[in-house]
């Protein structure tokens, strides 16, 4: 990489200014005064078919625009999740459906000119269910006398396994080598079911969009969300009106984490001013954020891990059953994370199996959430790797160094691909350093009842999806040389105008401040994904380095004859268009754009899009450190040290805080954030008080450093951030409990009152 | 039900329904700085002052600040410049939307104890709640701010 003036720096944002002035920027505070409100009537029950349902009087309350029911609304099964084309997940809900098949389900639409008239008015619905059985336990689904979707008109996907008459959404298994035959040789064999939660992105803004009629009699959505282009997809398929008809404007987020990846909230206002022509917004409670967000999916993951007795991982087997509740949204593909992230850590593998099932039950409907199954798949082998380190008294940081992938190294469950960038050797190497490993592991007495343990994780994730997830930037030169960046990924308060920014002035020369970033409207961005997968920087951030490219060929080619030359004996700096023979002789880049603004019929404006045939990983290595009060069973988060090999650092803040943020929102998952049911399929955790993540009481210190590796296909060498930062906390917590108490847990989270029934126990 | 109050120091009388909370009055005013991020008093997304002390105007009613004086983020422009600047150059916004929140109650902060130590500035803080950050970006602007010397290195 040769020198550059803003990557690798720690811009400020270019929304910060906004952001921390309080300006109106996020879809709430741009909604239109008329706007009618719309609140849904929900199912108190797991599993029931509406038998009838009576709206006459709620109708007639004074304020009343409009109540819809199942009866209202089209046919056509579609999904609310937003994955490249083609989605993969199965059309399996309508806007409203007679069968509800989880409590929350929405059962009428309520559209009203405030938010009094519209409650009274979904207190006067009358609904006759006739209420059937549940399945609430995901372990039971598959094959179970009740089936969750029997429906005709289901879509399911190519390649899934999909088969809804077995509540089954997705299937597969795939390997290599004999995997049952090499465990029966290992001299150390670890066998165990581990077991992760639904837990919520919890995401400070809430679900919310408004939609009106725009001057073409188009239906605008304003939405706070990651797939502006996915909205307008899914919303014309619900409505079952052509896309053209659609446009999908994104402002400020105030935070997604995944769960804007699935477009829950979007139809109903849609729906809602398409009937009636009215403007319309819906903004969810955060109690409806827990009830019909769109959560991590619950996983039962069963392990089989084998190595010698040198200390060689010979063979990992593992099978994913993945609850995806009441609907199919990013079933079929987060599942597939738990094995491709987890397994591909280790290095020549003798065999390995990676086989999954996912299940329909009558919960909410899970989505995606940074890490997307990653997550749960490296708690698990993780742990499992840990267990086996114990089983073979060997420190868990040392059976890690021998078998993780290098630089060079076939990746054991990725699609056949190298890693041709990893500093993995060095991010454990120095995350034992920070640590203090050596003098720590597995445990130092700090009190009459109290211990500090550490535990370590490693991690890994994906560099957008290759060969499928698109990012497209055009660039506009405008007067006095400034450029309009237009892109169509979603910056949802990650950073990525700035980042994208902070690329196209370094290849184009120019200030900073001198790149404009357009945020998302379908109407008028290019064409992107989305902003998910971790793939905007590496992906999009391509992109831009491209129509880079192209834009300063753009702008020697139109300068070349006014100076006389030919484009190839001209060259650009930045700010001036010179001769390559005679520097002397040159052009500023402002007076070849006036020259250009009369008389010439020219503009000079450059677009680029960009997809990779290879997902090159990030890698980080995690370690924990504990404070456990053995009387009490209190768990104490002190210390996590965080290594992170991104490739380039493109934003040296950004970077830093998007890890800070993901490892407390791992060490939430370890920890605190604890989904529970009632026996009827109530979720009982609604808000934040029952629902805790971690105030800056609860997450100790955070320490992070970068390890970094070059990345030869992406943008200054760069490869994600997102999502790989989230992964370690739970593993590495787990075990450092394991080193302080002897208790091993499965189960997250990890309660001190577990602990304290462990420790007593024991 | 008629009330009068200052908002931002402007004198304004308004019609109100009784059941009508603080935040949703001043969002219905124009000013939108202050978010609901949740519905049980956990977030601080919506803090503002109500005589000068910090409040979470989703748990106050309307009809309750009568006569009071409100302050919200864009009436204290020039006070939260400073703090806004060490967030800004940490990264520590992010998605910004628990920002002005927080500013309030760091402002708030500042003029009851100018020089805090770590532990009661977390201790007061501990209600303003963040999704994006882990909080540590916004401890390094806060410790700026405050110019405590930092006891934990790193």
């Amino acid at each position: 990489m040769g020198e550059t003036r803003f990557v690798g720096k720690g811009i400020v944002k270019k929304d910060a200014e906004a952001l921390l002035s309080g300006k109106p920027v996020y879809t709430d505070d741009l909604a239109p005064d008329n706007c009618l409100i719309i609140k849904l009537l929900r199912s108190p029950h797991a599993h029931a078919i509406i038998e009838e349902i009576r709206t006459d009087a709620a109708k007639k309350v004074p304020g009343v625009e409009a109540v819809f029911t199942y009866q209202d609304v089209p046919q056509k099964r579609f999904t609310e999740a937003g994955q490249t084309f083609p989605e993969p997940s199965p059309d399996d809900r309508l806007i409203l459906d007679q069968r509800v098949r989880y409590v929350g389900d929405p059962v009428a639409i309520v559209a009203g000119k405030d938010e009094a008239c519209v409650n009274r008015a979904l207190r006067m619905i009358k609904v006759k269910y006739q209420v059937l059985d549940p399945i609430l336990d995901f372990t039971k689904a598959l094959d179970n006398p009740i089936i969750i979707h029997p429906e005709d008109n289901y879509v399911a996907k190519e390649g899934k396994g999909t088969d809804p008459k077995r509540n089954l959404c997705a299937s597969q298994s795939r390997g290599e080598g004999d995997v049952d035959e090499v465990l029966s040789h290992c001299d150390y064999v670890v066998e165990e079911v581990y077991h992760t939660k639904a837990v919520n992105q919890a995401m400070m803004e809430p679900f919310g969009a408004f939609a009106m009629k725009d001057i073409y009699g188009r239906l605008k959505i304003t939405s706070s969300t990651q797939i502006p282009f996915h909205v307008r997809r899914i919303v014309a398929r619900a409505l079952n009106i052509s896309k053209s008809r659609v446009r999908v404007v994104k402002p400020r987020i105030g935070g997604g984490f995944g769960a804007k990846q699935t477009a829950v909230c979007e139809v109903y206002p849609a729906f809602v001013t398409y009937m009636t022509g009215k403007p319309s917004k819906i903004i969810f409670t955060r109690e409806e954020c827990f009830v019909h967000g769109s959560p991590r999916h619950e996983m039962q993951m069963s392990v089989r891990i084998g190595a010698d007795k040198n200390g060689k991982i010979r063979a990992i087997d593992l099978h994913t059953l993945s609850n995806t509740g009441a609907f199919g949204e990013h079933g079929p593909t987060t599942v597939d994370l738990s094995g491709t992230k987890s397994i591909s850590l280790y290095r020549d593998l003798d065999a390995f199996r990676f086989s999954s099932d996912v299940v329909y039950t009558n919960v909410l409907s899970a989505g995606a959430y940074r890490g997307y199954g990653a997550t749960q798949g490296i708690f698990a082998v993780e742990s499992a790797v840990n267990e086996l380190a114990h089983k073979m008294q060997m420190d868990p940081s040392v059976l890690r160094e021998k078998n993780i992938v290098h630089e060079g190294d076939r990746l054991m469950n990725y699609y056949g691909q190298t890693t041709e960038s990893c500093a993995l050797d060095r991010c454990i190497a120095k995350v034992k350093e920070m640590i203090d490993w050596d003098k720590k592991y597995p445990y130092v007495k700090t009190g009459p009842h109290t211990v500090r343990a550490v535990g370590m994780a490693l991690s890994m994730q994906s560099s957008g999806i290759n060969n499928c997830d698109v990012g497209s930037v055009q660039i506009k030169l405008n007067d006095d040389g400034f450029y309009t960046l237009m892109i169509g990924c979603s910056d949802m308060g990650t950073g990525c105008d700035t980042i994208l920014a902070q690329m196209a002035a370094d290849c184009l020369g120019c200030e900073y401040d001198n790149i404009i970033v357009r945020g998302v409207d379908t109407d008028q961005s290019p064409y992107d994904s989305g902003s998910y997968a971790s793939s905007t920087t590496y992906v999009t951030g391509m992109a831009v380095v491209k129509a880079c490219e192209q834009m300063k060929s753009r702008i020697c080619e139109e300068a070349a004859p006014l100076m006389g030359l030919a484009p190839n004996e001209v060259e650009f700096d930045g700010a001036l268009i010179s001769e390559k023979k005679d520097p002397e002789h040159f052009m500023e880049l402002a007076d070849l754009v006036t020259s250009l603004q009369a008389g010439s019929g020219k503009i000079i404006t450059a677009a680029a899009s960009n997809t990779s045939n290879v997902s090159p990983p990030p890698f980080m290595a995690g370690a924990a450190e504990v404070e456990i009060d053995l009387e009490t069973g209190k768990v104490t988060p002190i210390d996590y040290a965080a290594v992170v090999d991104c490739g380039t650092v493109i934003n040296s803040n950004l970077a830093r805080v998007q890890t800070e943020g993901g490892l407390v929102q791992g060490i939430g998952m370890a920890l605190y954030e604890d989904i529970q049911y009632t026996e009827k399929g109530k979720l009982k955790n609604r808000n934040f008080i029952s629902y805790k993540i971690p105030t800056r009481l609860d997450m100790g210190r955070v320490r992070v450093d970068f390890e970094s590796s070059y990345e030869k296909t992406g943008p200054f060498g760069a490869k994600s951030i997102g999502e790989v930062v989230i992964n370690t906390p739970s593993p590495a917590i787990a075990d450092a409990v394991y080193n302080g108490t002897g208790l091993r847990f499965r189960t997250l989270p990890i309660t001190s009152e577990q602990v304290f029934m462990g420790l007593h126990k024991k | 039900m008629l009330i009068e109050l200052f908002l931002n120091e402007e004198k304004v009388q308004a019609d109100i329904r009784p059941d009508m909370m603080l935040l949703d009055f001043l969002r219905s005013r124009g000013l939108k700085s202050m978010k609901r991020g949740c519905d049980t008093g956990n977030c601080g997304l919506c803090t503002v002052w109500v005589d000068g002390k910090p409040v979470l105007s989703c748990g106050v009613p309307a009809a309750r600040v009568q006569g009071a004086h409100i302050t919200t983020l864009e009436g204290v422009q020039a006070e939260a410049e400073e703090f806004s600047r060490f967030l800004a150059e940490e990264g520590a916004d992010q998605c910004g939307f628990c920002s002005p929140g927080l500013i309030m109650n760091v402002l708030a902060l500042k003029k009851e104890n100018p020089h805090p130590t770590e532990a009661e500035m977390k201790e007061y803080l501990a209600g303003n709640l963040c999704r994006c950050t882990g909080y540590q970006a916004q401890y390094r602007a806060l410790v700026k701010y405050f110019g405590i010397e930092e006891v934990q290195q790193g």
